[in-house]
């Protein structure tokens, strides 16, 4: 059986700016829920992007047992579904309709194939009756639950999330939550929102400045307050 | 509504149908080459990067200062984006931002799209790269070259454009040569100073925030020459024309004129028809009151038939 | 904030509405073109056109008031066409001193300006119904159908779905702007979107500023456009532009479109027939 997610020993530097990630060495089981935490700048997103290919390293990163190279990236991207922070940058289709399907629609599926994709994945999230909507008509909320859809579509075995509940309305934030729980994927969640953590994210990786600086149980790790302050973290 | 419509967007209706189908054969051809051209300098990413900054022209050209109490200046855009993206994607940026202001705000004909697109995404574009390009050699490099080049470019681009919008307008025998060049050409030298300044303001912005995005010192893209070469030519051409044409009140007609068509003008059909069917009205009279009255029954139908059928509904 | 002035998609329930978008564009472009080819002076052609055009309106549920007010906002451009009233020979109506000039209008140059207006008005006419009745993306799909390079669609798509949000971005800047400026409204055109000449400054410095916001826009805009480049990426864009295939047309929808053309090209014939 293996890991959804082995990342051995990553690191990587922006062009012009000091190291982003250093010696990053992680690994998820199938169906594990992780919740990735840490100040601003802590290489989160950067981490995040080498997970389908988007940026490449040093070291080596695996996902369901294919290796993060170029030859793999249409399969990697298809099995690691990456939900970026602002669903505006996720929804660039002039429908909603088109930008669920746009995922299928590249991995070759025939047409009815890709409705059957689009139906189902609108209605995991709960919006089956958006798709002939236009996405600048929709909230904050809508956006998210849609943009998460987009990504649903393509039957990933990993959902990546960054920054799920931020700007989102208590109401739309509980309907994010309940919507996460209910979904049955291996899950990697880098956020600010302690609370979310607490409560959906059994375990929990610390970043900061490029490190990995703990990596537990939820529960242990948000007790120890000496530890989260040092990393400019709240407890919940 | 959206902003009024802009002087340099033909309507239709004001270009004869040949002006405009040669002129969307012209246009056509050249936004299928740039197309082929852009692919391989911008790759992968060219749908993402080109769309959105035709988006921000769009967004752009709705900035706008005041020029004096009620004018106001804004942007067209040709010469920063032939500036920012080199003349192939600008091309493509603008016939896109110019054929999206026609089909969904009617500013310009969807016939005279070719025209319009002719002189605004190709001759704009030409003449912008020709400019930026020529100064920026003469300044062999320093940064005064860009700004004054900017300048230049962006207000060369307007007044050429304009200029291929009154002769367009003249070969049509819309507007006499002799008063849409020099009407045209006047109002956009001073249009174009808006533009000129824009231009240099929003690259000064850039220059400080990410001097990388100017293009700066990158080797010419390929074709580059020929570009230069058509601008100048374009430019050429329309500075020789434009007087040449406003000596001349209607274009058309004088070239006509000069090939002896007009001596072989048809007689309409109806004069073969004795001219008086009732007294005191002519044919041409009759008919028009004959299809008023067909008209006004047919719209009247119709309105007849979806009150009706509203009606129908409502019970 | 949501700058719905940019759309002019009106919903209704009607059977323009309803028709399909790529029977609705052919069938603008043919009347456009129609008119364009209809002849100077062909009076009554030209009055069943307004007829047609008419009908289309009342139908469409959008108001013959809606559809005429939108069409007023082109009728400046007909200044451009006035001095041909003076310019063209033929059979004298009247004339008037300006200046050291004589100016003598013809019934001919009457004729061609009408004409022109006329052409202009009833094809501006069909272009707001176009765009008034149909949804932006059926109108992506009826260019796709009709051949524009699926390439070119993209980008418009992409256009058009970042029109709002960068349109909000500059309104954004304007105000912002306007608050450092400590401005409170001016008179005259849109006070959210200018950089009023109250402001203080000289015509220069307000373009630089209102060219910096530009700049700001456009550099956001860059941005923006690597974001999303990378969200493609994620989803398995490969560079090539992939699109669903389009339903065919229904037969009632080719049968509308046929007549349609019949209508236009018998008009055309009986104009150019008798006034060509």
């Amino acid at each position: 059986m293996h890991h959804s997610i082995e990342v051995e020993h990553l690191s990587f530097s922006y062009p012009d700016s000091h190291p982003a990630l250093e010696d990053v060495s992680l690994r998820i089981a199938p169906g594990e829920k992780v919740a990735l935490v840490g100040p601003n700048g802590a290489g989160k997103s950067t981490l995040i992007l080498h997970l389908n290919g988007i940026l490449t390293g040093q070291g080596q990163v695996t996902v369901c047992g294919l290796e993060v190279v170029e030859k793999n990236f249409s399969r990697v991207r298809a099995a690691v579904g990456l939900v970026f922070q602002n669903p505006d940058d996720q929804l660039f289709s002039p429908t909603v309709y088109e930008d669920v399907a746009f995922g299928p629609l590249y991995q070759g599926l025939p047409p009815d194939e890709v409705e059957r994709r689009v139906t189902s994945a609108l209605a995991a999230v709960r919006m089956s009756d958006y798709a002939r909507r236009v996405s600048h008509h929709l909230s904050n909320g809508e956006k998210k639950r849609i943009a998460i859809a987009t990504v649903l579509s393509m039957r990933p075995e990993v959902l990546v999330l960054d920054e799920p509940t931020a700007g989102l309305d208590p109401r739309a934030r509980r309907t994010l939550i309940h919507l996460l729980r209910d979904l049955p994927l291996t899950m990697l969640v880098s956020t600010h929102d302690m609370a979310l953590v607490r409560e959906l994210f059994p375990r929990v990786v610390i970043m900061d400045e490029g490190r990995i600086v703990a990596d537990g149980l939820t529960d242990e790790l948000l007790a120890d307050a000496a530890l989260l302050e040092a990393h400019g973290l709240e407890k919940p | 509504m959206y902003s009024p419509i802009q002087p340099m967007h033909i309507p239709d209706g004001f270009l004869s149908t040949l002006v405009s189908i040669v002129f969307w054969a012209i246009s056509a051809g050249a936004v299928a080459y740039a197309l082929r051209r852009v692919g391989k300098d911008l790759g992968e990413r060219q749908v993402p990067l080109m769309g959105v900054l035709a988006a921000a022209i769009f967004a752009g050209q709705m900035l706008n200062f005041s020029v004096t109490g009620g004018t106001s200046g804004h942007l067209l855009g040709a010469a920063l984006a032939t500036i920012l993206l080199g003349p192939w994607a600008a091309v493509i940026v603008l016939t896109s931002v110019v054929s999206i202001q026609a089909f969904l705000f009617q500013d310009g004909g969807l016939l005279a799209l070719g025209a319009n697109l002719f002189n605004m995404a190709v001759v704009g574009v030409t003449v912008s790269y020709f400019v930026h390009t020529s100064v920026q050699k003469l300044a062999r490099g320093k940064s005064w070259g860009v700004f004054v080049g900017g300048f230049a470019a962006a207000w060369l681009s307007i007044v050429i454009a304009s200029l291929a919008c009154a002769l367009e307008l003249a070969l049509s025998g819309t507007s006499p040569a002799n008063i849409a060049v020099p009407a045209m050409g006047g109002i956009h030298m001073l249009i174009g100073l808006g533009e000129g300044l824009i231009t240099v303001g929003a690259l000064a912005f850039l220059y400080a925030a990410r001097r990388d995005l100017l293009h700066l010192g990158k080797a010419a893209p390929k074709g580059g020459a020929a570009i230069w070469t058509f601008g100048l030519g374009i430019a050429a051409l329309l500075a020789v024309l434009s007087p040449l044409a406003s000596a001349h009140p209607d274009g058309l007609e004088w070239v006509a004129e000069q090939k002896g068509f007009l001596e072989t003008a048809r007689a309409p059909l109806y004069n073969l028809i004795p001219d008086y069917v009732f007294p005191g009205i002519s044919n041409e009279a009759l008919a028009t009151i004959v299809a008023g009255i067909i008209g006004m029954l047919i719209v009247f139908g119709v309105a007849l038939g979806v009150a009706y059928l509203r009606r129908n509904k409502k019970a | 904030m949501h700058v719905h002035f940019l759309d002019p998609y009106r919903p209704r329930t009607s059977p323009v509405h309803a028709a399909d978008a790529r029977l609705k564009f052919v069938l603008v472009v043919a009347f456009i073109l129609t008119t364009s080819l209809t002849p100077v002076a062909a009076w009554p052609v030209y009055v069943l056109l307004f007829a047609l055009v008419l009908s289309v309106e009342i139908l469409s549920g959008l108001g013959v008031g809606f559809v005429l007010k939108r069409a007023s906002l082109a009728l400046p451009f007909v200044l451009a066409a006035l001095p041909v009233i003076f310019t063209v020979e033929g059979k004298t109506l009247f004339s008037f001193p300006l200046g050291s000039w004589t100016l003598t209008a013809s019934a001919e140059g009457l004729a061609r300006f009408v004409s022109v207006a006329l052409k202009s008005w009833l094809s501006v006419q069909a272009a707001i119904l176009l765009a008034s009745s149909t949804p932006f993306p059926k109108l992506l799909q009826a260019m796709r159908a009709v051949g524009i390079p699926r390439l070119l669609v993209a980008m418009f798509g992409l256009m058009w779905r970042y029109l709002f949000v960068l349109v909000d971005e500059a309104l954004r800047l304007m105000r912002a702007r306007a608050a450092r400026s400590g401005q409170s409204g001016e008179a005259g055109h849109r006070p959210a979107l200018s950089v009023a000449k109250g402001s203080g400054g000289s015509v220069a410095w307000r373009a630089r500023v209102t060219g910096g916001m530009a700049g700001n826009l456009f550099l956001r805009a860059f941005e923006r456009s690597d974001r999303i480049y990378m969200a493609m990426l994620a989803r398995g864009y490969d560079g090539e532009v992939r699109a669903l295939p389009l339903t065919p047309m229904n037969g009632a929808a080719w049968g509308i479109l046929m007549a349609g053309l019949a209508l236009f090209g018998l008009l055309l014939s009986f104009g150019v027939l008798f006034w060509g």
